[in-house]
């Protein structure tokens, strides 16, 4: 009876441990890169073309997560840390006493849709009225001017930096000193791919997630700041200049200023070949 | 010589014995060590008893009653579904079925046992949540109900092997002496095997409420993961075990967060603990 019991924890200190493994070798043709899950598809498609172009240099690319990126770095264990998020004062705190310095590169930016199944009615939403259903103050898509249905949120875990991004930039509005929160009732789902599979099979769902994993079966909904400005769709061209409301940068951190093999991928990143894989991948280029 | 080896083999599988304890007890520690540092920020009576449950919130507020009461929930919800068919089915297999029928069934479980259980929940995500939803006519199908009806599978493999096992234990004279006073086969398991093997099948029961219990993946991915204090069935929850593994790859390691999730890892110790003497109890009782 006891070993069930043992083996129960073992697998909860396993999967805790698995989160920060120590990739140890330090190879100087090796890179180790980690962290945010929206980036990894852009992370794995830089990798690959850097490593076509250079045989004989290595590079990981996982995700886990922006904060499984910043323990990482933090701990040692890998060379750059993806994040759709800035770094928390407490984790360049952490950083400080372990002796590593992030340092925080741009790299691409991101549009985050806000997505409703195709046969909904409603096709525009101001910010207020976002922050209004995703904090549980709307709850019947009614008030939206759609069917009388009840709304099914749905939001990403709190470990992702999508989450912690329209949590600061929708719900609170960039106003540091708010309290709002997601509606408790909210979903939470594991994966932007679970919001898009639940989003095309609900017809009362609304879910957000990077442009990216936008297809023919969900609606992106056309945001605006207020009621007076204009609908914007979540595009790239409205990204780039600035008019949709709802876009994020996202950055790799390495440990000081890059040196070596890791300057060298980095300098891929940002160079032409590297945004123009930005934009295949759907996302929004820094540099044009 | 052989003396000398006799020495060494015996020393080694003494180690081997305590090994396990000696990682049980080390666990635990760290479990300890970890976990009662949340109690700095938050009191044991906030900490269990709170009802809302923001861990990466400025303050963080880490109640975890919605989280409680949501593993509770779809416990006792697997329990209904499991109990009354895995003990049937032990019956069946070890009273009623034909040897031919008896060695299919039984390999049968045994392949139910070795599904992992991330695979029940791929399936359940996309075969059961859309029919609970289109069944009950409720906004979403991510609820404790779909979380129960897939753990129900997950216990019923322990539940039938333990009970058959009970079942098979009782000594061959009672069956006899039963149909020797004239009872048909009903009576007898009824009136006779079920009351005999009675504390085998409440451990089958109990090791098998266990397993829901501890299970992880299967409920992240079916639950919906909401933490809110559900009222229905029908509604979605979020379970202790899906908030330790979705949040444990962002939590800032040495954060109120990180406490609060080794805390969390405190409380299903106990229970699984609690479930398991409790099933150990009943095991002995029947040997005696």
């Amino acid at each position: 009876m006891e070993k069930k019991m043992i083996k129960k924890l073992l697998i909860i200190l396993l999967a805790l441990m698995i989160t920060t493994p120590a990739s140890g070798a330090k190879n100087k043709n090796s890179i180790q890169v980690k962290g945010s899950d929206t980036m990894v598809n852009l992370g794995q498609a830089w990798a690959e073309k850097f490593m076509e172009s250079n045989p004989g240099d290595f590079v990981a690319v996982t995700g886990g997560g922006s904060g499984t990126g910043f323990a990482s770095l933090i701990s040692g264990t890998c060379d750059i840390a993806m994040s759709s998020r800035d770094i928390k004062a407490k984790e360049i705190a952490l950083a400080k006493a372990k002796g590593i310095a992030p340092n925080e590169i741009k790299v691409a930016l991101d549009g985050l849709a806000v997505v409703v199944n195709p046969s909904n009615p409603v096709d525009r939403l101001t910010l207020d009225q976002l922050a209004g259903v995703f904090t549980g103050k709307i709850i019947n898509w009614k008030e939206l001017g759609g069917k009388d249905e009840r709304i099914v949120v749905l939001s990403r875990e709190v470990n992702s930096g999508t989450h912690v991004y329209f949590k600061e930039h929708v719900l609170r509005k960039n106003d540091p000193d708010s309290r709002e929160e997601f509606s408790p009732g909210a979903l939470m789902l594991s994966s932007s791919q679970a919001i898009a599979d639940e989003v095309a099979g609900n017809p009362s769902a609304i879910g957000y997630y990077g442009m990216g994993y936008i297809s023919k079966n969900q609606k992106p909904v056309s945001i605006a700041k207020d009621e007076s400005s204009e609908y914007e769709a979540p595009i790239i061209e409205n990204v780039v200049n600035g008019k949709y409301p709802i876009s994020r940068p996202l950055f790799v951190y390495t440990n000081g200023f890059p040196a070596g093999l890791v300057k060298k991928f980095v300098d891929f990143m940002l160079s032409k070949e590297g945004q123009d894989i930005v934009l295949v991948t759907d996302f929004v280029p820094v540099k044009r | 010589m052989r003396k000398l080896k006799e020495f060494v083999i015996e020393k080694f599988v003494l180690i081997c014995g305590i090994a396990s304890i000696f990682f049980v007890v080390l666990i635990f520690l760290f479990l300890l060590k970890e976990g009662l540092a949340v109690f700095k920020i938050a009191g044991p009576f906030k900490f269990l008893f709170g009802r809302s449950w923001y861990p990466i919130s400025e303050p963080p507020q880490l109640g975890i009653l919605p989280l409680i009461l949501g593993s509770l929930l779809v416990t006792f919800g697997a329990a209904v579904i499991s109990i009354p068919i895995g003990v049937g089915c032990a019956v069946y297999i070890a009273e009623v079925a034909p040897v031919k029928t008896k060695e299919i069934l039984k390999a049968g479980i045994e392949l139910l046992a070795a599904i992992p259980s991330v695979v029940l929940g791929f399936i359940g995500m996309v075969t059961l949540v859309p029919m609970v939803k289109n069944i009950f006519g409720i906004p979403t199908g991510l609820t404790a109900l779909s979380g129960s009806i897939m753990l129900a599978f997950m216990a019923m493999p322990t539940i039938v092997s333990i009970a058959e096992d009970a079942l098979y234990s009782v000594p061959k004279n009672y069956k006899e002496g039963a149909f020797a006073l004239g009872a048909t086969k009903w009576q007898m398991i009824w009136r006779v095997m079920l009351p005999a093997a009675s504390s085998g099948i409440l451990a089958a029961v109990m090791l098998g409420i266990g397993r829901v219990i501890g299970e992880t993946m299967a409920v992240m991915m079916i639950t919906g993961n909401a933490a809110v204090i559900p009222h229905s069935i029908l509604v979605p929850v979020r379970t202790l075990t899906a908030t330790i593994a979705a949040e444990m790859g962002e939590a800032v390691v040495g954060s109120e967060h990180y406490f609060a999730l080794f805390a969390i890892g405190i409380v299903l110790f106990i229970i699984s603990f609690a479930i398991n003497v409790t099933a150990d109890l009943f095991l002995h009782k029947r040997q005696r």
